[in-house]
Parts: structure tokens; sequence; C-alpha cells
């Protein structure tokens, strides 16, 4: 297996009083794409809150290239390189289409990602680039969420449920870019409720339960069985 | 005539207002922060004009160039130091932690300066006035309304053309998403606070030439900058400038109508706009 870009180690996680992850364990590899599936609340987005520093974890409870990040700040985590498309969007309603791009590209990282690459990429955002972020369909929100990522250049991206609330024909479109974005070497991390699309694009796939790993498998040779296992917690 | 000239000079002393208001506007359409010490931070604005145009021999105008660094360097490290540690969910820490800063500049201000009042002296400046169609027009009043729509300019320019406009309007919008584009909101925060009291330093420097200061007027600062803000609409600048023009205009009028008159009118004309309109004229942001 190639060197870990990133590796989580006992990592518990908790909103208030809630512990949303467990002493969670996780390795990606640089270059993958890796799925992570699971129910409603099993700690998917949690986890990868905590990757982007979202939510404060402990210092070596996640290390990203060998050095420990779970202390930083999340602005201090996307200058390493790692970018969270969140879930739901939450594009920024004040700035237009060009503006969201724009300040996804802050960052400064160097890279193949530009306002005119991301243009190429989704072609219908250079026709609405002065346009309210809030005017576009769901889909075209979705759009400038993972062009706003990828305008940090960054080396690990996260993306949170982004085939959800979109039409099945919008959803395709969204996974046909997929290609271009992680071509270039990025490695991707991918929260998916469905749970076919996850393993069609993934090298491997995680499924946590209850804030704990349920199953880790590469993603070509698992089962229906083992999936509904992980995914249930019943045989 | 006589109507027409208490209009007019009321939408020149709204631009004293709207100077007032400019800080206060900026800071709640960024950080949703009621800064209850802004007019006294009006005030100290005030009194470094007066210091810096005393020790140095300076025309009061002249000195802004000192004092408008300083009240933004304040500015930046007092959000840094203790206004982000008050901002969370609850909207009740920045209220009382800005209300003890009030209370905190009026007392050293008083200790320092004692509570006689003070005036920055213009010279000429002052009296000098001009006539156009029948009015007369002061300078004083004229150059401060001219200043207070360019300086609202600037920050609508600043917020809706530059990057660090940018930084404000997406940290406004959504602090985690902004945290997540690399902005370090504290270091955003602290520069929205500099910016506001860069141009509380010139709303400082033009009171204190325009009327005679003590450390305890603070408060009534407040109430118009307050009043200005509401009328215009929250987070809206040129709804500022609007609302300081109107508390501006209600003012004079009511004052032509009896001398008495003067502040109640503008209160009055204030709760009238609240009641018709609760978001103001030209309302950005809600709640």
């Amino acid at each position: 297996m190639p060197e870990p870009i990133l590796q989580i180690d006992k990592l518990d996680a908790f909103h208030g009083d809630f512990q949303a992850l467990y002493g969670l364990d996780l390795t990606i590899a640089e270059g993958e794409v890796l799925a992570i599936i699971g129910a409603n609340g099993a700690g998917k987005t949690t986890l990868l809150r905590s990757i982007a520093g979202l939510m404060r974890n402990e210092a070596d409870q996640i290390r990203y290239r060998g050095r420990p990040i779970g202390a930083l700040r999340a602005d201090q985590v996307a200058g390493l390189g790692i970018a969270l498309v969140p879930e739901g969007r939450q594009l920024f309603p004040s700035l237009s289409v060009e503006e969201n791009l724009q300040i996804g590209g802050r960052v400064g990282r160097a890279g193949p990602w530009s306002l005119e690459t991301v243009f190429g990429l989704f072609p219908i955002l250079r026709e609405r680039r002065h346009q309210a972020s809030t005017s576009l369909s769901g889909g075209q929100q979705q759009m400038v969420a993972i062009g706003r990522a990828l305008m940090a250049n960054p080396d690990l991206i996260l993306f949170d449920e982004i085939s959800l609330g979109l039409a099945p024909i919008i959803i395709k479109d969204i996974y046909d870019a997929l290609p271009g974005i992680v071509g270039g070497g990025v490695t991707a991390v991918i929260v998916e409720q469905d749970i076919t699309k996850a393993l069609s694009v993934s090298s491997r796939v995680y499924c946590l339960q209850e804030g704990r790993v349920s199953l880790e498998s590469a993603s070509d040779n698992v089962s229906r069985e083992e999936i509904s296992r992980a995914y249930f917690g019943i045989s | 005539m006589e109507w027409l000239n208490a209009v007019v000079q009321g939408v020149l002393l709204g631009g004293l207002y709207a100077l007032f208001a400019a800080g206060l506007s900026l800071i709640f359409g960024v950080m949703r922060l009621v800064n209850i010490a802004h007019g006294d931070l009006i005030v100290l604005a005030a009194y470094l004009g007066l210091s810096t145009s005393m020790a140095l021999g300076l025309h009061p105008l002249l000195s802004l160039v000192l004092v408008v660094p300083v009240m933004a360097a304040i500015g930046y490290a007092l959000q840094r130091g203790v206004l982000n540690r008050t901002l969370g969910e609850d909207v009740l820490p920045p209220l009382l932690v800005t209300f003890g800063l009030s209370v905190i500049l009026q007392n050293a201000l008083l200790e320092i300066y004692t509570a006689d009042p003070q005036k920055l002296s213009a010279e000429v400046m002052e009296t000098a006035s001009f006539s156009v169609g029948g009015l007369t027009l002061g300078v004083l009043p004229v150059l401060t309304f001219v200043v207070a729509v360019a300086a609202i300019g600037a920050l609508q320019w600043i917020f809706y053309h530059t990057p660090l406009g940018r930084a404000f309007r997406a940290v406004s919008d959504n602090q985690d998403i902004a945290q997540l584009m690399g902005l370090n909101k504290a270091h955003v925060f602290g520069l929205a606070m500099a910016l506001a009291l860069a141009v509380t330093a010139v709303a400082g420097i033009f009171l204190g030439i325009r009327t005679s200061f003590d450390p305890s007027i603070g408060g009534g600062r407040l109430i118009f900058g307050f009043e200005a803000v509401i009328i215009g609409g929250l987070g809206s600048l040129w709804g500022t400038l609007a609302g300081g023009v109107i508390l501006g205009v209600a003012q004079t009028v009511g004052a032509k109508i009896d001398p008495g008159w003067q502040i109640l009118s503008g209160h009055i004309v204030f709760l009238l706009i609240l009641a018709v309109r609760p978001n103001g004229l030209l309302p950005k942001v809600s709640g």
C-alpha cells in the first residue's frame, strides 16, 4: 500500500455531551479514492469535519503526511491542502458565483485549478459567473461548491454527500466530472448515501456504524451481505 | 426659505451622524456585534485629536494622519484581545463586555482629561461659509457631509470590490465555511474592527471641531449612531447614510418648529420609521 496521506488514530469526537466517534482508526493512501458509507448519524460528517479542522481534536489523532493536524484550526488545515465540499453545498449567499470560486482560491496554493479550469470542468458556471449563488439550481450550486474547493488546489479533497437532494440526472453529471478531478493525482474521500455510486467510483470503502468502523474493504470485492451487516449491524 | 434652510442644514448634519453610524453598521454587518462602547470610542478619537494637535501644533484635520492609524490599531487589538472571546451563540456577552468597556473608557478619559469641556480648534474653517441660491452653507458642515459620503462610498467599495470585502461578506455569511477557505475569522474580525475604528476616528475629529465635548457625551453619540443604522436598515452602508440624513433633517426641522424639540423630534421620527418599517429602509441582513 502506498504512503498514507492521512492517518486517523483512535479518534473520539463529541457534540456537547453526545459522543459521535469512538476510537476510530482510518487510513487514506496517497492518490486513492476512498468511499465512506453508513447510515444517518453514523458519524460520517463528524469525521470529515474533524479532518477539516471544524471540530478540534487532539493533535496526534489526525496526521497529514506524518504531521499532527488534529488540533489545528480549519483555516490552517486548508492551507496545508485539505479541502472540504460541505454537506448541503453551503455557498456564500452574499457572494456571486465567481466570487465564491475566487474565495476558494485565496489560500494561494499553486496547482492546475483556476477560474478558467473550473469553468472548463463546469461550463455552465461561466455563463452564470456574475449571478448570485443563490439563484442557481441545486446541481449548479453543487458545481460551485466543488469548484470552490478545487480552487484551493488541494492534495486531499473531501466530498460530503454531494448527491444529496439532487435529481438522478444531475447526480450523473456531477459524478461524470469526478475523473477530471481525481485524475490529476488528487486524493479524494467521498461520503455518500448511494452505496452503488460510492462503490463504483472508489477503490476502497469504509462503513461506519454508530461512530465506529464496521467494515473496511476493497470496493470491488465487497458483497451486498457484508455491507448490509456493516450498515445495519444485523446479520 | 427658512424651512428649506432647515432641511439643507439637517442633511449636512446627517453626514456627521452617518460618520458616527458607519462603524457600528460595519461591525454589525460583519460579526453581528453590537458595540455599546462605540460612542465612547468616538469621544476617545476626539481626545486623541486634541492631544495630537496640541502636542504637535497641528490643525485638527491634519491630526487625522495619526489618529486614524492609532484608532485602527486600537480596534484590531481590542477585537483580537477582548471582543473575539465574547462572540458566540449567546448575544449577551458582547453587550455586557462593550458596556463595561464604555464605563472604563469614560472614566479613563475623565481621569486623564478631567470633565472640562474641550474643543478642537479649526480656526477660520469653523465659521467660514458660502452662499448658494440664497442659502448660506457652512464650510465645515459641507466638508463633513462630503467626507461622510466619501467614507461610506469607500467602505462600500471595499466591501464589494476587494478581496478583503469578499472575506468580510463570506465570514458574515457562514463563519465555519469561511474558515474552510483559509480565512482566520479572528483576524478578519480584527480587520473589520480596525476599519470601523478608522472611520470612527474621522467621526471623532469632526465631532470635536463642530461642538465641544467632554468624557460623558459618548452615550448620546451612540444613540444617534444606532438610530441612523436602524433607520437605514441593518448592515446596509448607503442605508446608514440615508438614516443619518433623515435623523439630521428631523432634528433641524424639529428645532425650527420649537428649539426645544430638536432631539425629541429625531427620536420620534426614528420610532415612527421603526413602527412602519421595522427592518429599516434598505435592510441587508435579517435579525
